[in-house]
């Protein structure tokens, strides 16, 4: 190790020998956490509530026999058990997290408040609607401004997330079918398409049918009009589709769709990358859910809550679910019940209690008034230039199966890796060690070893530029086969690789009192 | 626009890098037609901080929130008094701004509390495994009653009259694609005689306790008669507090609990986000929807937690999943997590007799006055009364003075002759007794 004249080392001589194992377990700032079951004393709470009498004579002789098992807690412990898992979690606000197709982008501190305000916030779900009028407003607002971006007639708000928008889509479509008398039990669906694609059909009574991809990553129009017949009651379409690719032939395909007396259901999970630039109503679209969390950026939180309001046309208008907003002289209503709808209404039924995830309304339309129909086009824009600008960079030194321009994400497929012995895998996992989260991988299924990489409009240039130095160079030191970067990788995280098989062979699901796991420190 | 960070000098020079002439030459794989001008967008443009916060604000402050003036309301959200540290600790950028725990080597943090609270839930309804939770309430009614089709191949399911019914009308629209949906008669106040509609194609019985009346339910002999016939009983809760005070529906035959968790550490927040709990016994994990974080080890021997069985799922299995769920309600999750390890056992516990000692001291002086009656003899934080009058318009008149008194239970059966008059009313810890003062006397003055 060279030293400078003060005697302190000049470097640091990570990666030359390993660290001694301390006596704590903890590494420096790494702490280890033990299960919050495992911490704590009887007797101890977090809380401070008094405990009352009660009288058992309520209680339908049903009152608890045993203790529930929960550990008592400080709030101080509490707080310092969070916050040390906390710093086992990699997050957009700490770095680039350029995974294709979640749309990792900037979460606005702004919407946090503004979801938080007495009137959202603390309002119940069943106030009399005399003191909701505020929320269904911004419910309202929030609908003007998802129709007008889209170019479609009608907007149903219930739906909980992307999938259960995608359901609520599909049993609009069924119900139209239905409506019409018809029987059309066959839905046709990309391979290319997201898994809940076809797992969203067949809940919805349909039986799946792939359509393949042609070799420039795009549908298959020619099999397309193959399948299609009476039988066909929809294609579901993802749009800019799960490649990164715009579908060219959009508007031949709603149009055969349309001949065949069938609805086109599009994915719209990457709506972000045209949004303020085109309307899936221009393109024949019958039917659209919109993830806010992505393109209106309510945050993930670890995996939900999101949202997805679906965009619906005139012809799948009437069977939108309960409830249904109103707005006449009294003041906005809800219409909860299926025998005071308007004429021609026709809900095919509820999708969950209630009216929507209304604390993402409020964020979503936060994101819209500060971006501004400007903002909106100019976030498209620059999350497309951006995953252009990657590609573009990188697509000589990784390799890329399809020809760009490419929306919002840029594919790249493993044959840079090839005879490497380094996997897409390895390449992903290796890319924590230098401080990113991996793209996705192994995903979408039509390109061999699959990584999905999506900026957004997030990122300075400054950042894309370090981002894709680090990548140019990885891939340099993995086809000129120096694989000790990748093998076993990550290293410099708070665990190593997971045993995921043992996981799932003999799983456990939950702690245990008695068999106490060996603790891992 | 404070959120975006390039510059046009650096939009430029990634042009320059990419080719092309501008970004239109991006975008010239959508058909000409297609591409509209800013014009076309009937839409303001951009805001500062000042005008977006004003701009919502003032829709807020149009709204009558919970804590504005003395609330009794539920039916299927409840007012709770949630810590401090818990808004402090979600809104951590590690957890707020993550996304699905994919790459478990930097996710461990949102797979520990996962693990953690799949056994507090777990142990809260007495089953023996639980999921990382689903949307809300009542779609994880709607997968409980699905599950059971799978596990008994059988499409009939059975709910109870008690049960909510904006549960019953999801459960109708979802689990009617595939079966026949039964509902019981309503009874408020009374126990349906549920058995006599199960037969050998019941796949499920579907009962709330404390129902959406409040009154606590005995699901012993619903679980038995279900049992005896091949069905699986569907225990539903959608006030969780209760069960600091009651047996768990684990402890009383429940095959699946399907449960709303927005009591502990969730707002109110106008019907959601919330958190679906979702709870069912080991023999029958690989039917049960939903994530999972299990336990296992890493390559240098240490604990450490994954998503597991994913097989499963949408992403895996595709046509072939036993759900399209694609999310949880991670954040949601975490915030009930929290407040629960902040209750802890003793917490938790005087957190339920805190409600129940609040509703019953309202109950008896509500009871007390001319032409009103209790019509719930058991209940733990909710009950109903029976007015001499519809109760909507009682409701109205209270919310005029600034009292939200409750739910008039035909807003959510209003085809429902015996619902007409009937108010459901919660108590918790976050009312006084002033609130309760207030709302007896405002409650007579409007009555005749």
């Amino acid at each position: 190790m060279t030293m400078n004249n003060q005697g302190s080392p000049t470097a640091t001589g990570a990666g030359q020998t390993r660290e001694p194992a301390t006596i704590s377990g903890d590494r420096g700032m790494d702490h280890e956490e033990r299960l919050i079951f495992e911490l704590g004393r009887p007797g101890m709470s977090g809380v401070d509530i008094p405990r009352v009498e009660i009288a058992e004579s309520r209680l339908a002789g049903q009152r608890r026999k045993g203790p529930i098992g929960l550990p008592g807690l400080s709030e101080p412990e509490v707080v310092r058990h969070y916050v040390r898992l906390s710093r086992m979690n990699y997050s957009i606000d700490a770095g680039l997290y350029p995974l294709g197709s979640c749309t990792m982008k900037h979460n606005p501190r702004l919407n946090e408040k503004l979801a938080r305000l007495p009137g959202f916030g603390d309002l119940h779900p069943l106030a009399p609607l005399s003191a909701a009028q505020g929320a269904l407003a911004l419910i309202g607002e929030l609908m003007r401004w998802l129709t007008a971006l889209t170019g479609m007639p009608a907007v149903t708000m219930v739906p909980k997330a992307g999938a259960h928008g995608e359901l609520c889509g599909m049993l609009t479509i069924r119900a139209a079918i239905a409506a019409r008398g018809e029987q059309r039990p066959r839905v046709l669906v990309p391979e290319s398409a997201h898994g809940t694609n076809p797992a969203t059909a067949t809940f919805a009574g349909f039986t799946v049918d792939e359509i393949k991809a042609t070799p420039k990553g795009r549908v298959d129009v020619a099999a397309l009009e193959a399948k299609l017949g009476p039988d066909v009651g929809a294609v579901m379409l993802t749009n800019p589709n799960t490649c990164g690719l715009f579908e060219r032939d959009v508007l031949r395909i709603a149009q055969l769709v349309h001949k065949a007396g069938a609805y086109f259901y599009c994915d719209g999970a990457n709506f972000n990358a045209i949004a303020g630039r085109v309307r899936p109503g221009d393109l024949g679209v019958d039917a659209m859910h919109i993830n806010l969390h992505k393109t209106f950026s309510t945050p993930h939180g670890g995996g939900g809550p999101g949202a997805g309001p679906v965009v619906l046309s005139a012809a799948l208008a009437p069977f939108a679910p309960l409830p249904l907003l109103v707005h006449d002289a009294s003041g906005f209503r809800l219409i909860e019940d299926r025998d005071e709808v308007p004429a021609g209404a026709r809900p095919f039924g509820r999708m969950c209690a209630f009216h929507g995830q209304m604390g993402m309304f409020v964020r979503a339309l936060a994101t819209m008034l500060s971006h501004g129909r400007d903002g909106i086009r100019q976030a498209s824009e620059d999350a497309v230039l951006s995953a252009n600008y990657i590609l573009a960079s990188l697509k000589d030194a990784m390799s890329a199966p399809f020809e760009g321009p490419c929306m919002h994400e840029a594919l790249f497929d493993d044959e840079f890796l090839h005879d490497s012995g380094v996997t897409t895998l390895d390449f992903a996992k290796a890319m924590i060690d230098e401080g990113y989260h991996p793209m996705t991988v192994y995903f979408p299924l039509v390109v061999h070893g699959a990584m999905l990489i999506e900026p957004t409009e997030s990122e300075s240039k400054e950042s894309l530029d370090r981002f894709i130095r680090v990548l140019g160079t990885m891939a340099l030191e993995a086809k000129a086969g120096k694989r000790e970067r990748f093998e076993g990788a990550p290293r410099l995280v708070p665990r190593r690789r997971l045993d995921e098989t043992a996981a799932s062979r003999k799983p456990v699901l939950r702690w245990k009192p008695k068999e106490m796991p060996k603790a891992a420190e | 626009m404070r959120y975006l960070p390039l510059t046009n000098d650096d939009r430029a020079a990634m042009l320059a890098k990419i080719g092309a002439r501008d970004v239109d030459a991006l975008f010239r794989d959508v058909p000409k037609s297609a591409v509209v001008p800013l014009s076309a967008f009937e839409l303001p443009d951009g805001q500062g901080e000042i005008e977006v916060e004003r701009a919502l604000s003032r829709l807020a402050a149009r709204n009558v929130a919970a804590g504005a003036g003395p609330f009794f309301c539920g039916a299927g959200a409840y007012k709770h008094h949630v810590p401090a540290a818990v808004d402090h600790l979600i809104q951590r950028s590690e957890f707020l701004t993550s996304y699905t725990p994919y790459q478990p080597e930097i996710a461990q943090g949102t797979l520990q509390y996962l693990f953690e609270f799949q056994t507090q839930v777990a142990l809260l309804t007495g089953m023996e495994v639980a999921n990382a939770s689903l949307y809300d309430g009542s779609t994880a009614t709607a997968e409980a009653v699905l599950m059971a089709q799978r596990l008994t191949k059988r499409p009939k399911a059975v709910l109870s009259g008690g049960l909510h019914p904006h549960y019953a009308e999801t459960v109708e629209t979802v689990a009617g694609l595939s079966g026949t949906v039964v509902r019981a008669p309503v009874r408020p106040g009374r126990a349906e005689d549920i058995a006599a509609l199960i037969d050998e194609e019941t796949s499920c019985v579907v009962v709330q306790s404390p129902d959406v009346f409040g009154l606590i339910r005995d699901l012993k002999p619903v679980a038995e008669a279900a049992h005896a016939k091949g069905a699986l009983l569907v225990a539903v809760v959608t006030e969780i507090v209760s069960l600091g005070l009651i047996e768990p529906p684990g402890h009383q035959g429940a095959d699946i609990v399907a449960a709303e968790g927005q009591s502990i550490g969730n707002g109110l927040s106008f019907g959601g986000p919330y958190v679906g709990l979702f709870a069912t016994r080991e023999k029958f994990i690989r039917q049960m929807p939903g994530r999972l974080s299990g336990e296992t080890v890493d390559a240098e021997g240490r604990r450490g937690y994954v998503l597991t069985l994913s097989t499963r799922e949408q992403h895996i299995r595709r046509e072939k999943a036993t759900s399209n769920i694609c999310t949880n309600s991670g954040l949601c999750a975490l915030a009930f997590t929290i407040h629960l390890s902040l209750l802890g056992e003793d917490g938790f516990t005087r957190l339920a007799r805190a409600n129940h000692a609040k509703a019953a001291a309202l109950a008896d002086r509500l009871a007390k006055l001319n032409g009103v009656s209790l019509m719930t003899p058991f209940f733990f934080n909710e009950f109903a009364l029976r007015l001499p009058k519809p109760a909507a318009g009682v409701v109205e008149a209270m919310a005029a003075k600034g009292i939200l008194a409750g739910v008039p239970a035909s807003r959510l059966l209003p085809h429902e002759p015996a619902a007409r008059d009937l108010l459901i009313v919660a108590a918790t810890e976050t009312n006084t007794e002033e609130d309760c003062a207030a709302f007896a006397k405002m409650l007579g003055d409007v009555l005749p």
